[in-house]
């Protein structure tokens, strides 16, 4: 391509920077406003420019080559593209140098057309600014360094915390993905929530029946170790490569050789209150779960056994026919390096005893959402016949209060628990069909019923299952007789309620898992909510991500959750989790903070200026540039200077302002 | 004399503000050609001796633009640049400069007008202030000096 009017070549600075600088027409688009021809002549008098031109269509293939033939015919050690946003054609042009020889991190845009020729009108003031606008960007090419971006190795593990529907569905997804994974719960069985549960709404599938096969799918899975009866101790290490110490309670009998007959259980002496009941019914100190617990074993629960020796009691072990029981069994640890972790702890109910407008904690046939659960399940206490805690009654009026602790920014929990209103419709709905001549009202605030084939079911439950749904707050619960007397305000008549009910059932707020405070501390998330759930890295953009690089969060730990919302949750995370750990290698944006070791006092300001926590300080601050997403905030906080961002510091942007404010007058060529 | 024309540095963070300059730019609307863009990654990244930094060499206003509370790509960088904004224009009258000459404003990738709005409206305000120094007998003080007094956000 032959020079034309605005071409300029110098063969000058040898040694110093040699910047060429490419203004785009745009057709029209910036030629239209800002003088082109005038804009490449005034760059090419800028220092250190070597080379200034400018067409048609720079990001067109003969534009590119344009580009291409230049870094290579003029030597160029920076380039400058004056065109539009960098977030249209920065790829474009970085790749184009990148072809052409020159690392990508020397190829910067000024954007004339989005910030100039399409804002302004066209005149002197406005090729004035794209003027401004490239000779600032040839000052910040001019600092730029080559960068390569980060690589870093990765362990193939995955380890998933959580052993309820999103943890169970997270590490079969990982697992059939090809790769290891941990799942490790708490309790001695897999299922968590789900498994307590009656019915599931809206197609009122039986929880168990849809949960056990993938329970037992997760335990047979060749890819999937199964870590129950156990909790993630220590973690350290970053993003891809954390290394995680797992503690495993001993629970003294050996699943291998268990072979679930019962007979230690009917033998035990101790009795205690059974948590899968929640406390409706009694358990052994050798006990099961429930029936279908995966593993299939029962575990001898220490703290409730009279004493794990012979001498104090030993009847489980006498009665054992297959010499299960180890009361010699030692806890175990397990250490694993894992590249990815998916944090699945679920929620807990808010305790129904600080319902205390309600009576609950002392009346007992005020009941929780998930006792109710456990009442209708044919394998829970009442073997599925619906029976008040109290006396063994079937209750012929029953009251469910909605909103028990949540939405009540006052005295309990601000957030609205988001499945109640359907578990409700729920259990009023089946409380019907078990005890067709009994009433159920139910109080609510307003119905929340968002969901495919929610707002019908509800509807349903409304219309054909009569039960009667009463707007307004309930004011008072009492005893009185046999009866819990329930009143309160009917909002959309104006009247006074009053029910003598048998039974209450408060649909009780969600809240986190006890424990995720420490367990985020081990995962170096400082990163919980107000009110304790674990906080993704985005709102709105990185829903599965936490702040912890390579930490996913699925179900109810991120907040009140339905069943599907946490089983999709749990695939996204496991997909997360996949990608990273199907990468080669990781691969992070070299633009991160950097630490001028002389010049660092050691003083820690930065530190707690990431968010990331990817600073620490020893003699002086360190960056793990893996965990930094290149902010800068550690950069502008530091006293001394010493904190800098990579091809952006503080020379580079002083340089872009002068650059950018100089009259064109004031600029000579060097 | 020909009215004056106040020269402004725009600090704009990438996410947000500088996303809503290039919509402004995509949806043609028009607003004075006094400001000249910087693009950041986060307004936390901008340090008040930048800003102190462009009043010197000539600059008659300096915006800084972010993502709205809440929003920040880098969880509260936004936050930290509002901290660091509200101490230097406390410190700015000391140096004979007035604090509106700074502003710092939220303005999201979809507010490309709200971006047209606030640069208008900053020439206008700039304009009326006129030059640094016109209205006051500002000492100045030694570059040295205001980097010691303003680091360290």
């Amino acid at each position: 391509m032959s020079p034309k009017s605005g071409d300029a070549i110098r063969p000058s600075s040898r040694h110093g920077p040699r910047i060429g600088v490419f203004v785009c027409h745009c057709g029209h688009n910036i030629a239209g406003t800002v003088d082109v021809e005038k804009v490449a002549e005034a760059l090419a008098r800028y220092p250190g420019v070597v080379y200034s031109t400018h067409y048609d269509y720079m990001c067109s293939d003969p534009g590119q080559e344009l580009v291409k033939r230049a870094i290579k015919e003029h030597r160029l050690t920076g380039v400058v593209v004056a065109a539009c946003s960098p977030s249209m054609h920065e790829p474009t042009f970085r790749t184009a140098g990148e072809e052409a020889g020159l690392n990508p991190y020397l190829v910067e845009i000024a954007n004339i057309r989005e910030h100039c020729s399409w804002v302004h009108e066209a005149g002197p003031a406005t090729t004035d600014k794209a003027i401004r606008i490239t000779r600032a960007a040839v000052e910040k090419v001019r600092g730029n360094h080559p960068l390569e971006p980060l690589q870093i190795g990765h362990a193939e593990k995955c380890l998933v915390i959580g052993g309820g529907i999103a943890g169970i569905q997270a590490a079969l997804d990982v697992a059939e993905a090809g790769y290891e994974v941990l799942l490790v719960e708490k309790s001695p069985t897999i299922g968590g929530h789900m498994a307590q549960l009656s019915e599931t709404f809206p197609t009122l599938d039986c929880s168990q029946c849809i949960l056990t096969p993938k329970m037992v799918e997760a335990a047979r899975h060749p890819r999937i170790r199964l870590l129950t009866y156990s909790e993630v101790e220590e973690v350290s290490g970053f993003l891809g490569n954390y290394h995680v110490r797992i503690r495993k309670k001993p629970t003294y009998v050996d699943p291998e050789k268990c072979n679930l007959c019962g007979d230690c259980e009917e033998v035990c002496p101790v009795r205690v209150p059974n948590e899968f009941d929640r406390g409706l019914s009694e358990r052994g100190a050798i006990y099961i779960p429930f029936p279908q617990a995966v593993p299939s074993s029962y575990t001898l629960d220490e703290e409730a056994c009279l004493g794990l020796e012979p001498l104090r009691c030993s009847e489980c072990a006498r009665v054992c026919e297959v010499g299960a029981i180890d009361y010699d069994m030692q806890e175990e640890i397990i250490e694993e390096d894992v590249g990815a972790i998916i944090v699945a702890t679920g929620f807990e109910l808010y305790p129904k005893e600080e319902m205390a407008e309600y009576g609950a904690g002392r009346i007992p046939d005020v009941i929780d959402g998930l006792e109710f659960e456990r009442i209708l399940s044919a394998s829970g206490p009442t073997g599925g016949e619906v029976r008040r805690p109290s006396d063994g009654k079937v209750p012929k009026e029953v009251v469910f209060i909605q909103c028990s602790g949540s939405r009540d920014p006052e005295l309990h929990k601000p957030y609205c628990s988001k499945i109640c209103c359907m578990y409700t419709a729920k259990h009023a709905l089946l409380y019907r069909h078990l005890v067709p001549d009994g009433r159920a009202y139910v109080f609510y605030i307003d119905i929340r019923a968002g969901g495919k084939g929610y707002e019908e079911f509800v509807a349903r439950a409304m219309e054909e299952d009569r039960i009667l749904y009463l707007r307004g707050k309930v004011a008072k619960v009492f005893r009185e007789g046999d009866k819990v007397v329930v009143w309160g305000v009917d909002t959309l008549t104006g009247k006074r309620v009053e029910v003598k009910a048998d039974l209450v059932v408060l649909a009780q707020a969600i809240v986190p898992s006890p424990g995720v405070t420490e367990l985020a501390q081990r995962l170096h998330m400082s990163c919980l909510d107000e009110h304790g759930f674990l906080k993704e890295a985005h709102p709105k953009l990185r829903p599965l991500e936490t702040l912890a690089g390579g930490v996913f969060i699925a179900g109810a730990a991120q907040a009140p959750k339905d069943i599907p919302d946490a089983v999709a949750q749990a695939s996204g995370a496991a997909a997360k989790a996949i990608a990273l750990l199907s990468a080669p290698a990781l691969v992070h944006p070299p633009e991160v903070a950097i630490v001028d070791e002389e010049l660092c006092s050691g003083c820690g300001i930065c530190a707690p200026q990431c968010p990331y926590s990817a600073i620490t300080v020893e003699e002086v601050a360190e960056v793990n540039e893996v965990l930094c997403e290149g902010c800068g905030a550690c950069a502008a906080a530091c006293p001394s200077g010493a904190m800098s961002l990579r091809n952006l510091t503080d020379e580079q942007v002083l340089a872009m302002v002068r650059a950018a404010l100089k009259e064109a007058a004031e600029v000579t060529s060097g | 004399m020909a009215e004056f024309e106040p020269k402004i540095v725009a600090f704009l963070c990438r996410w947000c503000a500088y996303a809503g300059a290039d919509l402004a730019g995509t949806s043609r609307l028009k607003y004075p050609p006094n400001v000249v863009p910087i693009r950041v990654p986060c307004s936390g990244r901008v340090e008040p001796a930048w800003v102190v930094d462009a009043l010197r060499q000539g600059a008659d206003g300096v915006l800084i633009g972010g993502c709205h509370p809440g929003d920040c790509h880098y969880v509260s960088g936004n936050y930290k640049a509002r901290r660091r904004v509200y101490l230097l224009k406390k410190i700015l009258p000391e140096l004979g400069i007035e604090p509106d000459r700074v502003r710092l404003e939220w303005v999201s990738a979809s507010e490309g007008k709200r971006f047209a709005e606030v640069v208008a409206d900053f020439v206008a305000e700039l304009r009326a202030l006129g030059p640094i120094g016109a209205g006051s007998d500002a000492s100045r003080v030694t570059r040295d000096e205001e980097s010691t007094a303003l680091r360290g956000g």
